[in-house]
């Protein structure tokens, strides 16, 4: 039960700014993931909270307490790591007892917890074999095991699930979310993979060069992204950019790609004004353009350059313009290269960034 | 082979080239084999001479030409030489010197290593470079300044005295070594100790000692076999407790050839048991440590 609050900390390694101004609180019980590209700062933000690497200014507090310079073990944390990090000369026993031990928890405690992690996990028929005899898969249980045999106020995860392969991720990913989701635990979870994050998390916090660029729900992250390296970092195709002009038509404003007149919503009405005439980014998702083998009204004539048939999409590549952008189309959708078809861009997906800072129009 | 029948016969030229091939990868490995052969009986030959000579008769010893094989097996040589003047108790001395060379050596190499695997500090390539400066002068040149400070302390001819110089000839290398197997523990085990509760001390003890134990086990054995073997700074630091390096060398000239054959093969003994024990300790353990 513990908020964390991480206040304008600042970690430099060497002349690199690591981490840079962050502040974040994590609310009790909150699941946020960090996610951005590696070297962006996670890890090292990550092991600040854990006290394994301590921040050169700023603070961190857990639940009513400030942490920033205590020694991991008095922290009231538990911690995954990428490797695992179980200890290769003791049984699983032991290993998920370790925490249980270092406490001075009694025997029938101990095992108490060590068997009720171990259920939780499908690792009791192995509690009395070395690590060295078990496969990836089952040591990263051994290694969530021992970080929930300790009650702590804190867990934290440093990409837990990247060392194993696909198939084994995706199972793990879903047994995790439960998981986690009985404990109620305060969590913290770094991972460069945006799948991941996208489907575990309470909230994302995208990071990008040692700074926080947005933190939000994932779906609001993934549809409303703030610029437009979250645009492009998150989601399989990323969004689409395609340079447009303001331009003021019979009193009201619009934004013209190539011959196409793109209406906005009415809610970059006030924004838009201060761009009339200049130049913005419009970014929109694959999946949200409707694509019509038809024309049709406010539709835009395209080519189509390649067909990906995905199996439950097919993605077309077209050209608008001078920009070459990707459209997910139903997989029944009837499309060949070098034929024409017809897209329309629904206006309350399209978000309006500034081409020169990246930053969304709306200050949302 | 069915298959090869119904490949095309190869060209006059091909089957020459094929041929050629064929006998080049042939000679190359019979002279891999006759090179790896010669290594190993450059070593192993005066060893088995050694070993026949220590088993053979008095006579035998004294015979020429030696046979390779003791015929007949007979203890008379050994016993001989251990029942010569001072080699028990200069043994016994061997044997103080080199344990606590391994002490005093394991006690500084241990923490050092560590420091140097694990810690970033200022000044932290010089100090590598300044154990490597041990090694830089030979023991000859370093010994004549320590007899004299030995003298001037009133710490001549004393065991722990040599064992103190022991120390310092095998400290850079197992400073290295000690680095190098505390660098194979990976630091997120530490952390991890760290995370769940150990301080410091308790984590390196709990979890980095036991990892580290096979390596500091051969460091230890190198650290015995060295100051085991080593004479120079032993005849010249010591005269009447001598080890058994510095007794065998300095009666050497007078003594008769069985006591050399008998002396050789005793002082091997502790060198061929722990080379045999460190090879099946280093890669039974340090392989299951780095899976």
């Amino acid at each position: 039960m513990a908020e964390i609050r991480i206040e304008n900390v600042f970690k430099y390694f060497g002349k690199v700014t690591a981490v840079n101004n962050v502040s974040l609180t994590v609310h009790d019980q909150e699941f946020v993931v960090l996610l951005g590209p590696s070297g962006c700062g996670k890890t090292t933000l990550l092991r600040a909270v854990a006290g394994l690497g301590l921040p050169d200014s700023g603070r961190i507090s857990i639940g009513n307490r400030e942490v920033t310079y205590l020694p991991p073990r008095e922290r009231s944390i538990s911690m995954v790591f990428q490797n695992y990090a179980i200890f290769p000369h003791m049984t699983v026993y032991d290993n998920v007892a370790f925490g249980l031990k270092m406490r001075k928890a009694d025997k029938a405690e101990i095992d108490r917890n060590v068997r009720r992690a171990a259920e939780m996990l499908h690792i009791e028929e192995m509690l009395e074999r070395f690590p060295s005899q078990m496969s990836g898969g089952q040591r990263q249980r051994v290694a969530v095991a021992r970080a929930i045999a300790i009650k702590t106020d804190v867990l934290l995860m440093d990409e837990p699930l990247s060392n194993l392969d696909a198939l084994l991720r995706l199972e793990m990913r879903a047994e995790l979310k439960r998981l986690l989701a009985d404990l109620h635990t305060t969590t913290i979870y770094v991972t460069h993979d945006q799948i991941e994050a996208l489907s575990m998390g309470d909230r994302i916090a995208v990071m990008r060069n040692g700074e926080i660029l947005q933190c939000d729900a994932p779906t609001t992250v993934y549809d409303q992204p703030a610029n437009k390296f979250i645009g492009g970092f998150i989601g399989n195709p990323p969004m689409n950019f395609l340079l447009g002009q303001v331009q003021r038509h019979n009193g009201s404003l619009h934004v013209q790609v190539g011959d196409y007149a793109l209406k906005p919503a009415p809610i970059y009405d006030s924004e838009l004004k201060r761009y009339d005439g200049q130049q913005v980014v419009v970014g929109i998702r694959a999946e949200n353009m409707e694509a019509m083998s038809q024309p049709a009204e406010d539709a835009l004539q395209v080519r189509v350059m390649v067909v990906e048939p995905l199996g439950s999409q097919t993605l077309l590549t077209i050209k608008i313009h001078e920009d070459i952008i990707k459209l997910a189309t139903h997989p029944d959708f009837p499309a060949v290269p070098d034929q024409d078809i017809w897209v329309r861009f629904p206006a309350e997906k399209i978000r309006l960034m500034d081409p020169q800072s990246g930053k969304t129009l709306l200050s949302s | 082979m069915t298959t090869q029948a119904t490949l095309p016969p190869l060209s006059e030229e091909m089957a020459r080239l094929q041929r050629r091939a064929i006998r080049r990868r042939r000679t190359n490995r019979a002279l891999t084999y006759a090179l790896a052969f010669l290594l190993v009986a450059w070593i192993l030959v005066p060893l088995l001479l050694i070993a026949s000579m220590a088993f053979s008769t008095v006579d035998a010893v004294r015979a020429y030409p030696k046979s390779l094989l003791p015929n007949p097996v007979s203890f008379e040589t050994m016993t001989f030489f251990l029942n010569s003047q001072g080699v028990v108790d200069s043994t016994v001395r061997s044997i103080v010197v080199a344990l606590l060379t391994v002490v005093f050596s394991t006690l500084v190499a241990t923490p050092a290593g560590y420091a140097i695997s694990r810690y970033l500090f200022r000044g932290r390539d010089l100090f590598k470079l300044s154990i490597l400066a041990v090694r830089a002068f030979p023991i000859v040149v370093l010994a004549v300044p320590l007899a004299v400070m030995f003298i001037q302390f009133r710490m001549r001819d004393q065991l722990y005295s040599l064992a103190l110089v022991h120390t310092a000839l095998t400290l850079p290398t197992t400073i290295l070594v000690m680095s190098s197997v505390f660098a194979s523990v990976p630091r997120e085990l530490e952390e991890a100790a760290h995370v769940f509760g150990s301080s410091p001390v308790r984590a390196f003890l709990q979890v980095v000692l036991p990892l580290a134990a096979p390596g500091i086990a051969a460091s230890a054995i190198f650290t015995f076999v060295t100051s085991w073997n080593e004479v120079f700074a032993a005849v010249i630091l010591t005269i009447r407790s001598r080890t058994l390096p510095a007794q065998v060398l300095t009666v050497l000239g007078t003594s008769p050839l069985e006591y050399k054959f008998a002396g050789a093969f005793f002082m091997l003994i502790p060198s061929l048991i722990f080379i045999f024990f460190i090879r099946k300790y280093l890669f039974n353990m340090w392989g299951q440590i780095t899976k």
